[in-house]
């Protein structure tokens, strides 16, 4: 009897076994999705480094040399895995995208929450949502078959190049910036807005003084979010930027970039050749720049918190 | 003071003119896909198989496709997800621990696709010696949505009032038996609205499935369920090119004679899976939460 009681309390119970068991798998799934970051970051790390340290590639060739041509020459004798017009294509593509989605973003997100009936508000807000849900392979499409040839219409060239670029993926990220912006808006304080027009100040001036400053960490993280869309798009920047690893002249002309080059590329080299291991570079490029563009939102997002 | 008044009329002006600007570009793009893409869709068009060479091809394997690796991602990532979240929500103390947790996620969640595809080529495809197949694609797959998961997983879970869990606990259930039975029940209608639309972001994923899942789409024999046969639809070891990549990669191939009008078809397809999935989300998720909480429609 004492033996049968003793064991009694010292084993567990089967609820609380339950409780461990259950506590245990669902911070194991945690652990799991820690694991597979950890693992994109080293697998991506080790094979994008391993163009400098296997084949003996400098790094500044690597970043600022203007040949791309992986296994190839320059014509001054270094070995040509040039990714500055990789590097300038992405970047200019992104920043003209988010330059010139911001104001349109901005504009149509104020008009959302600052001027529209609620009902006109409800109606956008579907329409962004779902706009956001577009693939982007059918953005991609479209560029080809009507952004490509408008722009061979208009500026002359193939039409493919950045400017087709910058525009299939300003429509691409302007949902995305739209419906982070409203959300910005929508968390300023409504006494805010009360207490500038009691003072007398014009709808403007309270959306623009007072809205918008004090919304403005949340409308930055929409627009940072927006370009790290742009920055890591790949198909939909495929599909029209021409494909061709050269500096760009001007915005009509045939260009590249880090996202369209390692699409198109990866499925024709070797693993493990130098060709190959060039990509793994651009990726491992790629991989750093979305790393910064979560810590520009982090610490966008630590200093603009609004304090209760 | 006058002046103020003009300066206020005018940026208001072109606040609505910008307004006007983006709906009609955002307006423009829907109709121009609709209206180019479904002339082309019909019977035979849904569930024709493609023909690289030839005008006249269908996009039935692709469908297919699309759909099995969808909701075989589904399966593999449902329970990650869930685990993941019920910890974040009902566990995890505010420490650094957790806090390195949620910025993994969120790094995940912010990688460009086209990453997270050469991941999953090198891992599953190579080293795993998977190949090109749906079950490299699904895990890849799996990857790119476990984070958006499992937040909204999360968010539905903080949305599920403290007393239920109070309560739970009271009647002397442990916190895990209480979770599964009373809090991730009553926040199951957020929960389905958010699976199905994550559902809509794989369902149109290419860039992560074109070095996983491969690019070809073999000729499937539809009478054979039996997944360990080459040419079942079920096989998951079979090379999967679904209906995005398969857009991209005849736009990029352009060797089809009738290339214009399959994507656009296509796309238009593709777009309506996406409406149907957003509007799925929205309505079944009300629908259960109705039939839950017996609340009146508003």
């Amino acid at each position: 009897m004492d033996n049968k009681l003793k064991q009694q309390l010292h084993t567990k119970s089967k609820t609380a076994k339950y409780e461990q068991r259950g506590k245990l798998a669902s911070i194991m799934m945690l652990v799991l999705i820690m694991v597979v970051v950890l693992g994109i970051i080293g697998f991506i790390l080790i094979k994008g480094t391993s163009m400098f340290f296997n084949d003996k590639i400098k790094i500044s060739d690597f970043l600022f040399s203007t040949f791309w041509n992986p296994g190839g020459k320059t014509p001054t004798g270094n070995p040509a895995v040039g990714a500055l017009p990789m590097i300038v294509g992405s970047f200019s593509v992104t920043l003209l995208a988010a330059l010139v989605a911001t104001p349109f973003a901005v504009g149509t997100a104020i008009y959302m929450t600052e001027l529209s009936s609620k009902r006109g508000a409800g109606v956008l807000q579907v329409v962004t949502e779902l706009l956001v849900g577009i693939p982007s392979v059918v953005y991609g499409f479209i560029g080809l078959t009507v952004v490509v040839p408008a722009v061979r219409h208009l500026f002359g060239g193939s039409g493919f190049g950045i400017l087709a670029g910058t525009i299939v993926l300003f429509v691409m990220i302007l949902p995305t910036i739209v419906s982070m912006t409203v959300d910005a808006l929508k968390s300023v304080p409504n006494h805010y807005r009360q207490a500038s027009l009691a003072l007398g100040a014009t709808q403007w001036q309270t959306i623009w003084k007072v809205v918008l400053r004090s919304a403005s960490p949340g409308i930055l993280t929409a627009v940072v979010f927006g370009m790290a869309r742009a920055f890591g798009e790949a198909l939909a920047v495929q599909m029209v930027i021409g494909n061709a690893a050269l500096m760009p002249h001007n915005l009509v002309s045939p260009s590249a970039t880090l996202t369209s080059v390692l699409t198109a590329g990866m499925g024709n080299t070797v693993m493990g050749s130098l060709q190959n291991n060039a990509l793994w570079s651009l990726a491992l490029l790629l991989l750093l720049m979305s790393l910064f563009f979560n810590l520009l939102i982090h610490l966008i997002g630590r200093k603009g918190a609004f304090k209760k | 003071m006058i002046d103020n008044q003009r300066k206020n009329k005018i940026a208001l002006m072109m606040i609505h003119f910008i307004t006007l600007v983006v709906v009609l570009i955002l307006a423009l793009l829907l109709i121009d896909i609709f209206s180019r893409g479904l002339p082309y869709v019909n019977w035979h068009f849904l569930t024709g198989a493609s023909k690289p060479f030839q005008a006249g091809g269908g996009i039935g394997m692709q469908l297919f496709n699309s759909f099995y690796l969808l909701i075989l991602t589904m399966i593999i990532s449902f329970p990650i997800a869930l685990g993941a979240a019920i910890y974040l929500n009902q566990y995890a103390k505010q420490n650094w621990v957790t806090s390195v947790l949620r910025t993994s996620i969120e790094i995940l969640s912010s990688l460009p696709s086209v990453v997270v595809g050469l991941f999953g080529f090198l891992l599953f495809v190579i080293q795993f010696g998977y190949g090109f197949s749906i079950i490299s694609g699904a895990l890849t797959l799996t990857v790119f949505n476990l984070p958006l998961l499992t937040r909204s997983i999360e968010d539905s879970l903080a949305g599920v009032d403290k007393a239920q869990l109070q309560g739970g606990l009271g009647l002397g259930l442990s916190k895990f038996e209480t979770i599964i039975h009373i809090v991730v029940p009553a926040a199951l209608p957020n929960i389905i609205s958010g699976v199905i639309l994550s559902a809509g972001r794989i369902f149109g994923e290419a860039a992560a499935l074109i070095y996983t899942a491969g690019q070809s789409a073999p000729q499937l024999d539809f009478t054979d369920w039996n997944p360990f046969n080459a040419a079942s639809p079920l096989n998951p070891m079979r090379p999967a090119e679904t209906l995005a990549v398969h857009i991209w990669k005849i736009n990029s191939e352009g060797i089809m004679p009738d290339v214009t009008q399959q994507s656009a078809g296509a796309a238009a397809v593709l777009l309506l899976a996406i409406l149907l999935f957003n509007f799925l989300a929205r309505f079944i998720g009300r629908r259960l939460f109705m039939k839950m909480t017996s609340a009146k429609a508003k």
